[in-house]
């Protein structure tokens, strides 16, 4: 464990990047969005980073981040954060481009973002949030729903297949950063995403994080957290493994 | 120094942006657009284009390249497109947000035909798309240029408009006037007293100029001074409610309306007292001219909006007053000509005279043949 992360979680609940004054935060209770993004906060502090990153958050319940952080922030369009990220850092390679999307706008609407800029090797960090649904509009399924999971558009349960992207990322990409996080291991996730944030800085191109995430709204468990993080760490965990790939 | 170069109009495009100190380029290859973006990406690996930093990115598609457009906004860049058809289509994706944030991108779009695929060659069916191609309301500047000489000087024109303005701005050419090759005089913006509008990021600028409540409607903006002293700026575009929509949308009608009295442009040829009043926009109204010539000069005349959006509304009731006859003529199906009924409602006592060609050229011969009717 790196001392510096452990030091800061000691002395302090926030990032000092965290905007004080929009919290308390408008996710749901239990949602797992506001630990991803509190422990990227804590990566940004680590690295000293907070007046050179651009951060660009979806459309989804990621939008949700938009005043999250004292960080300069652009909430994007469904699907878009990748080229928009990509087309500021190609512009100003001096920031530091951070793409904060759901599994929704990250491997349904905007996968071909995804792949094609990690075949580009684009220099930015890309970080797809894993809930396993689309949170942000009911409960619909995502690519990342796994079999038998019962959401709105699949009533009956959700088909056979789920995509495994950082194997396809890995595919197309032998030397980006590529790794699988999850919300329930903060300083596991804090370690990846500063690594991750590392990889941009040494310019070495495509950093990918997938962060498994709890959805207790549209997992329904909103009053059974047992239930939430069972999901999460064995169901969800199983089918991703957490990892560095 | 200005030189005069035998080129084809989508090199004069290019070096339009390059003289406009344009220095990003996210594209997408289609015909009839495809050598700007090659002309950009030989610069950008040019001794000339690696000293100026240029950007050139081939995007995964055109959805990708208008939002990469949109990031080289963000980052302060003079950055630019170039697209056509069924590109154009999914552009406006990137375009709308363009339009909802303000900010101020720039795209060559060279018509072809329609709709969908069609062909590569020629229409101007793209005036509908271009000006209210958004779940807006079309508060986008659109130039509508006729010559290869007026793609250059438009082809600079519009960085200055997109960045004094902020609005998402448009050179709305076609497929005849990208491929056809002729003398342009290659100029320096400076040469012609032309001051090039400064850019300033949205992104990680920290010394400011112009306040960011002057350039982008305020309920997107959060701003805070944090701890360190720095100022950060939060953007955004996702609403929750309808008042706050609305306060959105008004912001940005007072914005456009503000501008449109400096943007506006057109143009008048012919006899003021001829009888026939000929509306056509880009290629179409230089046949227009050609026919009025070939007439004597004295028979028809010409209204040529050169801004399609805004449109010279007013300038085109002043020149309609008195005319006997007005014939809009078009390589459209009443694109251009709803513009003009609607400028002209309750104006004028007779109807216009439609000629509708949606797709093919128009030549002179066909106008004064018309004129004679
Ligand atoms: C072009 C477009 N299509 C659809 C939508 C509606 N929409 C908003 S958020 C969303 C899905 C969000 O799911 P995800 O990306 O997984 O993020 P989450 O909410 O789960 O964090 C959809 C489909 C939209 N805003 N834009
Ligand atoms: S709907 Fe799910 S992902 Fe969205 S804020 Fe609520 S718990 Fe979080």
């Amino acid at each position: 464990m790196n001392e510096n992360i452990m030091d800061q979680a000691v002395k302090s609940a926030f990032p000092k990047c965290v905007r004080v004054d929009s919290k308390p935060h408008i996710f749901c209770p239990g949602c797992g969005h506001p630990e991803v993004l509190k422990a990227l906060g804590f990566a940004i502090d680590d690295l000293g980073l907070q007046s050179k990153v651009a951060f660009g958050v979806d459309i989804g319940c990621s939008l949700l981040a938009w005043d999250f952080f004292n960080l300069d922030t652009i909430e994007t369009h469904h699907g878009r954060t990748i080229p928009t990220m990509v087309g500021f850092k190609r512009a100003n390679p001096a920031g530091v481009a951070i793409a904060y999307v759901g599994d929704g706008g990250g491997y349904a609407i905007g996968l071909s973002h995804v792949i094609n800029a990690a075949i580009r090797n684009e220099n930015i960090l890309v970080i797809v949030v894993n809930n396993a649904v689309y949170a942000m509009t009911g409960g619909q399924e995502a690519p990342t729903t796994l079999q038998g999971m019962k959401v709105k558009t699949a009533p009956c349960g959700a088909d056979q297949y789920h995509i495994n992207a950082p194997e396809i990322i890995r595919n197309v990409n032998p030397t980006a950063f590529v790794a699988r996080s999850i919300t329930t291991i903060q300083f596991g996730l804090r370690k990846m995403l500063k690594d991750a944030l590392q990889h941009q800085l040494d310019g070495k191109g495509f950093a990918f994080v997938e962060v498994l995430s709890q959805c207790p709204l549209n997992w329904k468990t909103l009053d059974k957290p047992q239930e939430t993080f069972d999901f999460l760490e064995k169901t969800l965990a199983k089918a991703y493994p957490v990892k560095k790939y | 120094m200005a030189e005069k170069k035998f080129i084809i109009g989508n090199e004069a495009l290019g070096r339009a942006a390059r003289a406009a100190g344009a220095r990003a380029f996210y594209g997408y290859p289609i015909t009839p657009t495809s050598e700007i973006a090659h002309f950009w990406a030989k610069e950008a690996c040019s001794e000339a284009g690696k000293k100026d930093n240029l950007v050139f990115l081939q995007a995964e598609d055109e959805i990708g390249a208008g939002f990469m457009l949109v990031g080289g906004v963000l980052a302060g860049t003079r950055s630019f497109t170039a697209t056509a058809g069924p590109g154009h289509i999914l552009m406006q994706d990137a375009f709308s947000m363009a339009e909802a944030m303000r900010f101020p991108v720039v795209a060559y779009i060279m018509q072809r035909g329609g709709p969908s695929t069609s062909t590569v060659i020629y229409s101007q069916q793209e005036v509908n798309l271009a000006v209210f191609g958004g779940n807006g309301n079309g508060y986008r500047i659109v130039y509508s240029p006729a010559t290869l000489q007026e793609l250059y000087d438009y082809g600079i024109k519009v960085f200055n408009i997109a960045w004094k303005y902020r609005f998402p701005t448009f050179l709305l050419g076609d497929g005849y006037l990208a491929k056809m090759m002729g003398e342009v005089e290659i100029y320096a913006p400076e040469e012609r007293g032309i001051k090039m509008e400064p850019t300033e990021a949205y992104l990680l600028e920290k010394n400011r100029t112009r306040p960011l409540a002057e350039v982008m409607p305020s309920p997107e903006i959060a701003q805070r001074i944090a701890e360190d002293g720095v100022q950060y700026d939060c953007f955004r575009n996702c609403l929750n409610l309808e008042e706050e929509t609305l306060a959105v949308n008004m912001e940005i009608k007072a914005a456009f309306d503000a501008a449109a009295k400096d943007i506006v442009e057109f143009q008048e040829y012919g006899a003021p007292e001829a009888a026939t009043l000929i509306v056509a926009h880009g290629i179409v109204s230089e046949a227009a001219k050609a026919a009025i010539d070939a007439l004597g000069g004295k028979s028809a005349r010409l209204f040529r909006p050169i801004t399609l959006r805004p449109f010279p509304v007013e300038e085109l009731r002043r020149a309609a007053k008195g005319a006997e006859r007005i014939i809009v003529a078009e390589s459209a199906d009443n694109m251009l000509a709803r513009f003009v009924k609607d400028a002209l409602c309750g104006y004028i006592s007779r109807p216009v005279e439609e000629y509708f060609r949606p797709s093919i050229g128009i030549l002179p011969s066909e106008i004064a043949a018309l004129v004679g009717k």
